[in-house]
């Protein structure tokens, strides 16, 4: 008899893919200013480390958010107690102010329809169990975050289908696209329960535009299905005006009062916005209640910390920070992303144009030996390894052509990214345009010089 | 109208969001729902329902909070603690922090009075021990596979190891005769059940100390077990979070222990569940823990921890407390002598009046014997006791069948999560509720055997105040008789 189950010897976690390759690599070798300056730069990690000043600061003006106040009335026990999967109601309040905060009050959530989840990552893995059943689908837009595959199909058996996007129109999602996606299904037997996208996309950098929420919200009302939008990256958007939440876009064509507005479902999470992914701080949004009722009992399983909901309530709660915070954090990561991409720029690089999001969507197709994935995981082997560098692999994100990696420029110091790209432009430079192998003996030798020049 | 707009819901959702597996629309609930309209207060509702259906521990806050307030640093918030906030917050390792894990392995140790040892790499955090008992049941066995699991049991474990996952519970019935044992006739009997309905058994789950029946398993039973599933090559599914509750003799015995000294057995079968929620009282903080000696289980486990990781911001805190083993120390023992006390007034406050409870050495709660007040020994007679319990004497205790009893007229009571004044209107009202139904008995001993036949006497009022005031009824075990016992 098989001693583990099957969901415990598949490979279904995703973790055997590059994605996950690259960061063990890291681990084994990790770059360290002072003790391993020659050590690999993690650029595959979508953190947001720019504003922990921020944060600090504000813990330092507000003694208030430990559990014993100023006063000396201690809540500690009230929140050691506190396990009720509702959660704490001042805190859903705020975090709802914070979200509406982030889409410029153009929607209002209310705590009602809020549950609290461990992660996104929970989130999106619980919204499966409650949408779906085994062996049903949702389309997905690609490229997409790879961590997909672990939550949204591993325990849950729920299948995924590409909705292929193309660099031709800047991997905009298209009405052809979706129909093609939807046959495929048919093709393959699934039943298609929704449509998953990510708004900003990971790992694109883009914010969805009126065109694409036509073609999404059109296909979900016709063929009765969910439209479930990962907003994890709401709060990193270069310009708050360019973000369009899916709420928002259903209200503008007016469709609240009909069916869709059931079935469309927000996720999002601390993590990205605020920089805080260890608090394990992550939330589902719908209008549904039946969903928000089986949600909540789900959300036994993953449930965030009393403390760390406290914590927070106290934080959101003062809105001239957040208001601070959203805005200089906003400035903070477009100043980053246009070091790296003008970095990149500079030496034939270029980046898909993009508005959001802790990284770049890098085109490296004409760094290529071939236009092959063979080529691509090629690459990506001697940036991990010679240039020292963790980036990702479009393929690890499911993109339908090779070349493209993602690259984070919001988890380290500008030292650092500047170090990253100099070390970029000396293998971009030394490696030259067009087929590797012709050039090999002309890019030691020009690789030799680079490095003397530099 | 609204029989298809639910269909359309169902058809719209999951089976998995629409069905019963949560398993809250018991009719237990009801008892939740009356505390919930009707919460008793000392001074603002004293004729409210006071909640017993609870198994929380609250009586080391004290002790906590003092030490949390001399030990700033082990918050990220204050201004000792501060420069820690940005490598805590943006840690999110699915190792989980090196010194949290450390310290609980550590923790973990101390509770078995050091009689084994934990490696801190087998420890996986989870959501609670909820989510650690759904990640096992997720490694560990398919869909439609079943886990024997001996009765009475935690309702919990329904939702639990079975919701999302598909998995079966199949009862081991235990009985009131041998004080709710588990034999090895009863577990025999029950996989064979399984053998003939075709269900193939993964494993074996075992809540030692129990829930609700408070009891700790003796070491010839622990060692028939492992040597059942390991004949079997079935798993063991250990939860071990009452650990640090015990407070009295029978000492704890860890199944950790089993395997090191006791018995041979395949260690890729054993796995142990655990959190902070019932030994310290922190199920808000969600500190679950899984452990398994099975290196294929840690790697999987540790992989879908992903879905309900330990806030790193609690994970600090925890591990700066847990470190802290003098304290530790202190909180243990203080917390038994604690729970001792409160077991030992309501145990024989209730056997003043003939009510007796099923000994027992650990837990937030006992067993408590209603059986002679049943109208008939059925389950309906044990839900209308129920009903009167929760609307008239107003405790809400968790009756018997809710966990699966076999025999009507047992009652689940918590009492480590009030304080002293709710203990004495407690069980005044369970004094007035047994008097004037009449049936009052005389005393019984706390040791008593639940098997005994009791006198059919009633006593005056007079004679009860007396014997109550009078109290010197111990057995050489149980610890002094608190001065607070008042029974007017």
């Amino acid at each position: 008899m098989e001693m583990l189950s099957k969901k415990a010897t598949c490979k279904s976690h995703g973790q055997d893919s590059s994605y996950f390759l690259g960061w063990q690599e890291y681990e084994k070798n990790p770059f360290n200013e002072d003790r391993n300056p020659l050590g690999i730069i993690q650029m595959g990690l979508a953190e947001n480390q720019l504003s922990f000043d921020l944060l600090e600061s504000w813990l330092a003006r507000n003694p208030d958010a430990t559990m014993f106040g100023s006063n000396g009335g201690s809540i500690f026990k009230e929140l050691a107690l506190f396990q009720d999967y509702h959660g704490l109601q001042t805190f859903k309040t705020e975090l709802v102010e914070f979200m509406a905060e982030i889409r410029r009050n153009k929607v209002r959530f209310d705590p009602q329809k809020l549950v609290l989840t461990a992660g996104a990552t929970s989130a999106n893995e619980t919204l499966m169990f409650c949408l779906a059943e085994p062996g049903e689908a949702f389309l997905i837009p690609t490229p997409y975050y790879p961590g997909f595959d672990r939550d949204l199909k591993w325990r849950t058996g729920v299948k995924i289908v590409p909705i292929h996007c193309s660099s031709l129109n800047g991997f905009r999602i298209t009405k052809a696209a979706l129909d093609e996606a939807y046959d495929e299904a048919l093709k393959l037997n699934l039943r298609v329960k929704g449509v998953f996208i990510t708004n900003p996309s990971n790992p694109l950098g883009t914010t969805m535009n009126q065109d694409e929420f036509n073609h999404v919200i059109s296909f979900a009302v016709s063929k009765n299905i969910h439209i479930v939008s990962d907003e994890i990256y709401a709060g990193t958007v270069f310009d708050s005006s360019k973000f369009t939440s899916i709420i928002e876009a259903i209200m503008d064509r007016n469709l609240e009062k009909t069916d869709i507005w059931s079935r469309i479902h927000v996720v999002s999470s601390l993590s990205k916005d605020l920089g805080l992914p260890g608090f394990r701080i992550g939330m589902i949004y719908s209008n549904n209640e039946t969903l928000i009722a089986a949600a909540t009992k789900m959300s036994s399983f993953g449930l965030v910390s009393s403390q760390t909901q406290y914590l927070l309530s106290k934080l959101l709660g003062d809105k001239k920070f957040t208001r601070h915070y959203i805005q200089e954090n906003q400035r903070r990561l477009k100043k980053r992303q246009q070091v790296l991409v003008s970095g990149l720029q500079s030496y034939g690089i270029p980046c898909l144009k993009s508005n959001a999001g802790l990284f770049c969507w890098v085109d490296m197709r004409n760094l290529l030996s071939s236009n092959a994935f063979e080529a691509e995981m090629e690459l990506w082997k001697k940036i991990l390894y010679e240039v020292g560098l963790n980036i990702s692999p479009g393929s690890s994100c499911h993109c339908t052509e090779p070349g493209w990696f993602r690259v984070c420029f919001a988890n380290m110091s500008q030292e650092t990214l500047n170090l990253s790209i100099h070390r970029l432009q000396a293998f971009v430079t030394s490696n030259g345009d067009g087929n590797y192998q012709n050039q090999k003996l002309s890019t030691r030798i020009s690789r030799r010089n680079s490095l003397v020049v530099s | 109208m609204e029989f298809s707009l639910k269909n359309e819901q169902q058809q719209l959702l999951s089976k998995m969001a629409t069905n019963d597996g949560h398993g809250e629309n018991s009719p237990y609930f009801d008892g939740w729902k009356a505390y919930d309209s009707d919460p008793y207060h000392p001074t603002r509702n004293p004729n409210g329902v006071i909640q017993m259906g609870l198994a929380e521990n609250q009586l080391c806050f004290d002790l906590i909070e003092e030490w949390v307030l001399n030990n700033p640093e082990a918050s990220i918030c204050t201004a000792e603690g501060a420069n820690k906030f940005m490598e805590v917050a943006i840690y999110q390792d699915y190792h989980g922090l090196p010194e949290f894990r450390n310290a609980v392995a550590r923790f973990m140790e101390k509770v078995r009075g050091d009689r084994v040892k934990f490696d801190p790499n087998r420890i996986v955090m989870s959501g609670g021990a909820t989510g650690a008992h759904e990640t096992l049941a997720f490694c560990l066995a398919d869909p439609e596979d079943a886990f024997l699991v001996p009765t009475p049991y935690y309702p919990g474990f329904d939702r639990d190891l079975r919701w999302r996952t598909g998995m079966q519970l199949l009862p081991i019935v235990c009985r009131s005769s041998n004080d709710f044992k588990v034999t090895k006739e009863s577990m025999e009997a029950a996989y064979q059940k399984a053998q003939e309905a075709n269900i193939r058994v993964k494993g074996f789950l075992l809540n030692n100390p129990s829930n609700p029946l408070g009891t700790v398993l003796d070491r010839e039973t622990l060692i028939d077990i492992v040597t059942f599933i390991n004949d079997k090559n079935i798993h063991l599914i250990c939860d071990e979070i009452y650990s640090a509750t015990v407070f009295s003799q029978p000492e704890f015995i860890s199944i950790s222990e089993i395997i090191e000294h006791d018995v041979q057995c395949n260690r890729d079968l054993i796995h142990l569940v655990y959190s902070l929620s019932k030994d310290l009282g922190f199920p808000g903080f969600r500190v679950g823990i899984l452990y398994s000696y099975n290196d294929a289980v840690v790697s999987c486990a540790r992989k879908m921890s992903s879905f309900g990781l330990v806030s790193t911001q609690t994970q600090h805190l925890i591990a700066s407390m847990l470190s802290d083993e003098a304290f530790m120390d202190k909180i243990i023992s203080t917390s038994s002598e604690r729970l001792a006390a409160r077991h030992g007034l309501f145990t024989r406050g209730l056997a003043q009046v003939g009510i007796g409870t099923l000994k027992s050495s650990a837990g937030l709660y006992f067993w408590m014997d209603l059986r002679r007040l049943l109208r008939e020994s059925t389950f309906e007679a044990e839900m209308e006791l129920w009903r009167i319990i929760i609307h008239e004497v107003k405790l809400n205790v968790s009756p018997g069948l809710s966990f699966h009893c076999s025999e009507p007229g047992w009652f689940r009571v918590c009492f480590a999560n009030m304080d002293d004044e709710s203990v004495r209107v407690a069980l005044r009202r369970i004094h007035k509720f047994v008097l004037v139904q009449g049936k009052a008995t005389e005393p019984t001993t706390p040791k008593s055997r639940c098997g005994s036949s009791k006198l059919q006497l009633s006593l005056s009022f007079r004679r009860l105040d007396e014997r109550v005031m009078g109290s010197h009824m111990m057995s050489p075990h149980s610890p002094m008789a608190s001065p607070l016992v008042r029974a007017t």
